[in-house]
């Protein structure tokens, strides 16, 4: 013993059984058993929407004319555009997608304030891909009691087999998912076809590859890992949830004490509602049991009231002993009260603020997306040399132009001087002798051209500022116009 | 403080973990595993880290470092690179080479090519005495501006920068020799004096005086052989204009009066024999591009035509 004091009650060397506590705690496969009910078909309808609308978008075809793609949803990395239907975004418009992404972020708190945890439940990715591996794991190895069984069984021949055959189906699903998503970055028909006679870019392969690894692990093996270690969005959510926010609840107080339906026909009036058929925690996708209350395992997919009406109806009870409720409905009912309507407990200050600011971004999207011109002009002043003394005193300063084109069709651009009397300018294409105050330039398709410009003003000017005016020669006559200045060797004067 | 468990294992009571039995004056070290998915991650980087130092270079020797077996290398990989990058530029520099020079601006893309080349061999060769933004300093012409010496459109420029000026050793070199008339005692300093006052009247920065109309009668037997008879100069000869607002060595009276007396003589390298012609022809299009490039005479442009098939 290395410690020569002795602690009262505890004898060194004493008998000690315990075994020390573990902070690694071994997973416990989840086998949830087959349900059907009402929330289960919903289920089946959000996967299959999400899922359709995954895999068909890319494939979807959007008529633009000749000199843009004709795919409907198109993320252009390479010539850096992005296209959505009859939407073209360019990279310095890109506040539009950063909008977007503050509206989904919103968008989950406006859900979460209102039905809790339903992204978890139903739409998110990890959820749906979960839920299609469980029915694979159904379909190969059968419900609940057959999997416990294979998964306790010994490795044999036939246990290999199967499991195989099973990761086979989860690799082929993975591969497809990996596959689907690639196609939003390229021409999908072109692609699918390059991707399989081995002539598309390396990174479609990687690409395919780290999502199929991830598909294939997260969806296959880690599952409810995924939203119980890794995500930190349940994290967040249980800082947003409060007494208001739908939760699913085991109703307690109309539950306990458990007790079979034999003792309770023995014992009329001593037990509840709840018959400890366990039914709540064997169709659990994630294997919790929710009668120990609110916890983080719980994304409230409402398969567990599912199975529980369903027992309720067969013993002839009321439904709803799991039910989705508010801890505040929970209180009231378990006062003897009646819990408000749901619309009620939805509509309250905090969902309809977050509705608000979620419209609010949303409309003001779509008005910028309205008013927004397909001309652009940016023009940067030449540093070096500022300025240029021409031999007959005038002086000349440059600037580079950009002139964009955002239009699906070449156009011609008209670009003109606002202000500096006297000036004229002429460009790399357009000698001195053509100088003028008004220079047109042809902008291709959907493209940016970059144009010099030489701009003299007669001897004796000062510095002033003036701003280069661009209009699109269509019938739409779009301008825009930019700020810049012309300095002299005299400077301000 | 630790107990002892029937097995044999030692075990600290307060955070009921064992302990790895090395003690140093009844301080104990817990064992704390590491995390499983740590430790396989470390012992997958040691896997990696081997393969790592087969394939590519890695372990330092006496003259030189293992090559590794898929004999990578940095200067390899930007060798290929550079001939990569050759080889995609090589057609656009065959047709520059091929071109005659005064049908170089009639394709603005091929143009546009040339000016972009040259910009980067201009940074490479020119910058040292013409400054980053081809704008000189005195002594060395700016660029950008519209008084060219020896002649502004793309064949005089593509002809300087070939022969250079005052070039030794290059025959054909741009040379003009302006006498020094002060040193050499060709003119009294009195009518250097006129004769400066004389040159400055002519761009407007000074007024007629005694001694501009006495200059003017220097002017005339001396210099207008070479400025003209206007000074407005005579790029034959590489004479200045000196009835603008551009001066090379400066327009303090100065300056003009040192210029007469013993004339700084600039002198630039032939580049013919340094550069590639393609390059040159590409210096060339840039060098006109900087916004005080001219235009070919209409003579010889017809010229040009004529030679075309």
């Amino acid at each position: 013993m290395n410690n020569p004091e002795k602690i009262p009650g505890q004898e060194p060397g004493g008998d000690i059984t315990d075994q020390p506590l573990q902070l690694y705690a071994k997973r416990e496969p989840v086998f949830n058993r087959r349900i059907d009910g009402p929330f289960r078909r919903l289920k089946w309808a959000i996967m299959a929407i999400t899922l359709a609308v995954y895999y068909v978008t890319p494939w979807l075809r959007w008529d633009r004319g000749p000199f843009a793609p004709d795919q409907a949803v198109l993320v252009d990395l390479a010539n850096r555009r992005f296209y959505m239907f009859g939407i073209e975004i360019w990279p310095h418009e890109f506040y539009f997608v950063a909008g977007l992404l503050i509206m989904a972020g919103i968008g989950l708190f406006l859900v979460t304030s209102a039905v809790g945890r339903a992204w978890c439940g139903y739409s998110c990715p990890q959820t749906v891909w979960t839920d299609l591996f469980q029915h694979v794991d159904r379909l190969v190895d059968g419900d609940r009691n057959a999997r416990a069984r294979l998964h306790k069984a010994p490795w044999g021949a036939s246990k290999i087999a199967r499991r195989l055959f099973k990761w086979a189906i989860y690799l082929a699903i993975s591969v497809v998912t990996g596959g689907a998503w690639i196609l939003y970055f390229a021409d999908a028909p072109t692609l699918f076809r390059d991707f399989f006679t081995g002539d598309a870019p390396f990174v479609a392969y990687a690409t395919v590859g780290v999502l199929t690894a991830t598909t294939f692990v997260l969806g296959g093996f880690m599952r409810e890992q995924v939203c119980i270690y890794m995500c930190p969005w349940p994290r967040i959510q249980t800082a947003m949830l409060d007494e208001k926010s739908l939760i699913v609840t085991y109703k307690d107080w109309r539950g306990e004490p458990r007790g079979s339906v034999k003792k309770a026909e023995k014992n009329p009036g001593a037990f509840g509602d709840c018959i400890d058929c366990n039914q709540c925690v064997a169709v659990c996708p994630t294997g919790i049991d929710i009668r120990e209350g609110q916890q983080i395992g719980c994304i409230t997919c409402a398969l567990c009231i599912d199975a529980c009406d369903r027992v309720m109806k067969e013993t002839g009870r009321e439904r709803g002993l799991i039910d989705y409720a508010t801890l505040e409905d929970c209180e009231t009912e378990k006062a003897g009260g009646t819990a408000p309507p749901i619309l009620k407990t939805v509509l309250r200050p905090r969902t309809l603020i977050y509705a608000g600011v979620w419209g609010g971004i949303g409309l003001g999207l779509l008005f910028l997306l309205g008013v927004r011109t397909h001309t652009d002009l940016t023009v940067a002043q030449d540093r070096n040399p500022p300025y240029m003394l021409m031999s007959d005193g005038s002086v000349r300063n440059a600037y580079t132009l950009k002139l964009r084109n955002m239009e699906a069709r070449p156009r011609e651009m008209t670009v003109s001087l606002d202000g500096l009397p006297g000036a004229v300018m002429w460009s790399d294409d357009i000698p001195r002798s053509a100088a003028a105050r008004e220079l047109v330039r042809k902008v291709p398709a959907d493209a940016t051209a970059t144009m010099r410009a030489y701009v003299v003003v007669p001897a004796g000017a000062a510095d002033q500022d003036f701003s280069f005016v661009v209009r699109s020669g269509d019938e739409q006559g779009e301008t825009d116009s930019s700020e810049t200045r012309f300095v002299t060797p005299g400077g301000e004067q | 403080m630790a107990n002892k468990r029937p097995d044999g294992k030692r075990w600290d009571e307060a955070t009921s973990t064992e302990t790895v039995g090395h003690e140093w004056d009844g301080i104990e070290e817990l064992n704390t595993p590491l995390p499983r998915w740590w430790l396989w991650t470390f012992y997958a980087c040691i896997v990696f880290s081997i393969g790592y130092m087969i394939v590519y270079p890695a372990i330092p020797l006496l003259s030189k470092g293992t090559e590794g077996v898929w004999g990578w290398s940095s200067r390899g990989q930007l060798a290929d690179e550079i001939s990569a990058e050759n080889e995609r530029k090589a057609p656009v520099l065959a047709a520059l080479s091929q071109v005659p020079i005064e049908q170089l601006a009639k394709d603005p893309e091929r143009m546009r090519s040339a000016i972009a080349g040259g910009a980067a061999a201009f940074k490479v060769n020119c910058v040292q005495c013409h400054g980053a933004g081809a704008a000189g300093s005195p002594g060395y012409p700016n660029l950008n501006d519209d008084d060219w010496l020896w002649g502004g459109d793309l064949a005089a420029i593509e002809y300087t920068i070939v022969h250079g000026v005052r070039h030794p050793g290059d025959a054909q070199t741009r040379n003009s020799m302006m006498p020094a008339f002060g040193r050499d005692g060709l003119l009294s300093a009195a009518e250097i004096d006129d004769l400066t006052s004389f040159v400055l009247t002519l761009s407007g920065r000074e007024k007629q005086s005694a001694a501009s109309t006495r200059g003017a009668a220097t002017f005339e037997a001396q210099c207008a052989l070479c400025h003209g008879a206007d000074g407005s100069g005579m790029r034959d000869f590489g004479g200045p204009n000196l009835a603008d607002a551009i001066w090379l060595y400066g327009s303090s009276r100065a300056a003009v009066r040192s210029q007469i007396h013993d004339p700084s003589q600039g002198v630039m390298p032939a580049w013919g024999d340094r550069l590639d012609p393609v390059t040159i022809r590409m210096l060339s299009a840039y060098v006109h591009s900087l916004g005080g490039g001219e235009e070919f005479a209409e003579a010889a442009l017809v010229e040009a035509a004529d030679e075309q098939p």
